[in-house]
């Protein structure tokens, strides 16, 4: 306890809590990007010369098989989300305190 | 005083208690689930229900329950029945008012200026420790949204930059998986934290009053009808302050809303965990603020942001105004009927604000109406209180309820609509 402050708990919950707080939807993202790929060149070409099925304008998206390498990479990602998901959890049980 | 008064002080005192619960509930089910029904990755009944469902299991996950209320910032000594009953007070009135107006406000300060005010009434200055209310309660109030702001604006940056180019509908889908994912998680820790708050007042009434032993542990009626009250008032839902939260600050996306409301829970969580406590309210509303801040073309409306701050300052004195008139009428009547008294008008109060909101219903068919929208005479009237007039729509897109007709005259009210609603409100 220093003065009105507590600097060192404060500290701790702006470094964990970028890590964390930021950390986990930017993991999300890097994973559904990696499932999903982009489509920024066929996107910014309205007329699209995809081989596969074409999708309507509206039609359901169609998303390209990820190669196993991006699988692998986005199933880490959205693992360590779910493993955050449930140290959160483990925390509520336990008390909630340190 | 004799024992049957003393038996109906300690039975008005506990239904208070779960009257504040249940105000507690409803005023804070926005804080998880404004965004996950702004964003439609729930339909707004399934949202609440779900969050009632996972409030009612956090408030039977864990059990280390802290019997004092207030610790740290009022003298031990000065706190009895008559004053815990009339920060109760002050703490239900504050949240009921501010949910009139849709500002979402911090339950637990509402409480903790309540009780102030009643220890002020009733033991003058010297019953309050200042400095643990300043380091305890103000300075975290300060912090706790620039915390949250700055996580989820990064956040969202960084979710923005890396989904960039991902078609739309992939990225709706799954990130309204997460943004459920992560509110859940909120909710949950909403019903841990806030139903031991509760438990702890009904369970030191209880000692206070001798009806159980001093090492006691929480009887199971607590935990269960604290749970419960919870759990209805976060499924009755506070439709104002959602809709305050979800559509009034930022026009939120899916993505910006896992964001934020992951940035909400590790704040949450890791504050907690740290004993650096934060108020859930006021993380909540700092990480909508930041996935605001942090997408980039999005518009936050600070106007709004700005009136929920005065608010937050206002909380404090306002429920401790209230807590120490409540103490001062029961003193001066006397007794257990003073505490009655006070107990008839904090329902007469009640009864006029749910009046009161009658006039401008926001529910779940409303919700999400848009923000500045003047769609019909309903949600007219509520534009002063919790809309903002004039500035354009920015974010998802707009669904168009509109007839073609009817458009036209819609957006000629809207042009001057600060003007024609301050006219007719008066």
């Amino acid at each position: 306890m220093n003065g009105l402050i507590e600097w060192s708990s404060l500290g701790q919950v702006v470094v964990a809590g970028v890590i964390v707080g930021a950390g986990i939807p930017a993991l999300f993202a890097l994973g559904l990007r990696l499932v999903a790929g982009t489509s920024e060149q066929a996107s910014a070409e309205p007329a699209r010369g995809d081989t596969g099925p074409a999708p309507g304008p509206k039609g359901p998206v169609v998303i390209a098989r990820p190669s196993p390498l991006r699988l692998a990479g986005a199933l880490l990602c959205f693992g360590t989300v779910v493993g955050a998901i449930a140290a959160g959890l483990v925390f509520l049980a336990a008390g909630g305190h340190s | 005083m004799e024992p049957v008064t003393e038996t109906l002080l300690l039975v008005l005192v506990v239904v208070t208690a779960l009257a504040f619960d249940f105000t507690n509930g409803f005023h804070d089910t926005g804080n998880a689930m404004a965004t996950s029904i702004a964003t439609r990755a729930l339909r707004p009944k399934v949202a609440v229900l779900l969050s009632a469902v996972l409030n009612m299991a956090g408030a039977f996950l864990s059990l280390a329950v802290a019997a004092t209320i207030a610790k740290g910032l009022v003298d031990a000594g000065a706190i009895s029945l008559e004053v815990v009953f009339a920060g109760l007070v002050g703490g239900i009135v504050w949240n009921l008012l501010t949910w009139l107006l849709g500002l979402p406000s911090s339950s637990s300060h509402a409480l903790v200026g309540g009780v102030i005010g009643s220890v002020l009434a009733a033991a003058g200055t010297a019953g309050v420790i200042w400095s643990g209310v300043l380091s305890k309660v103000l300075v975290p109030a300060l912090l706790a949204p620039v915390i949250a702001i700055g996580v989820a604006g990064l956040g969202t940056w960084l979710v923005a930059r890396l989904t960039r180019g991902v078609s739309q509908a992939v990225t709706d889908r799954g990130f309204r998986w997460g943004q459920i994912g992560s509110a859940s998680l909120v909710s949950l820790a909403h019903g841990t934290n806030d139903a031991q708050k509760s438990m702890g007042i009904i369970l030191l009434a209880l000692i206070t009053a001798g009806a159980v032993p001093a090492d006691s542990s929480v009887p199971f009626w607590v935990i269960f009808s604290c749970a419960f009250f919870m759990a209805l008032g976060t499924y009755l839902g506070g439709w104002r302050i959602i809709r305050t939260l979800g559509k009034g600050l930022v026009e939120i996306d899916s993505r910006q809303g896992m964001a934020a409301e992951t940035s909400s829970a590790a704040v949450i969580l890791l504050s907690s965990h740290f004993g650096f406590s934060l108020s859930t309210t006021h993380v909540a509303t700092g990480s909508i603020l930041g996935s605001g801040v942090g997408m980039p073309g999005a518009k936050v409306r600070w106007g709004v942001a700005g009136r929920m701050l005065a608010a937050w300052g206002l909380t404090l004195p306002a429920a401790g105004i209230v807590g120490a008139v409540c103490f001062w009428v029961q003193h001066v009547i006397g007794g257990f009927l003073g505490t009655f008294l006070v107990f008839l008008l904090l329902v007469g109060t009640s009864l006029a604000i749910w009046v009161a909101s009658r006039r401008a219903p926001v529910d779940h068919s409303n919700v999400n109406e848009e923000w500045d929208e003047e769609k019909g005479a309903r949600l007219r009237p509520s534009v002063p209180t919790t809309g903002e007039v004039g500035d354009p729509q920015v974010g998802p897109v707009v669904e168009e309820r509109l007839a073609p007709s009817v458009a036209p005259a819609i957006s000629a009210t809207t042009t001057n609509g600060s003007t024609g609603t301050d006219g007719e409100r008066s």
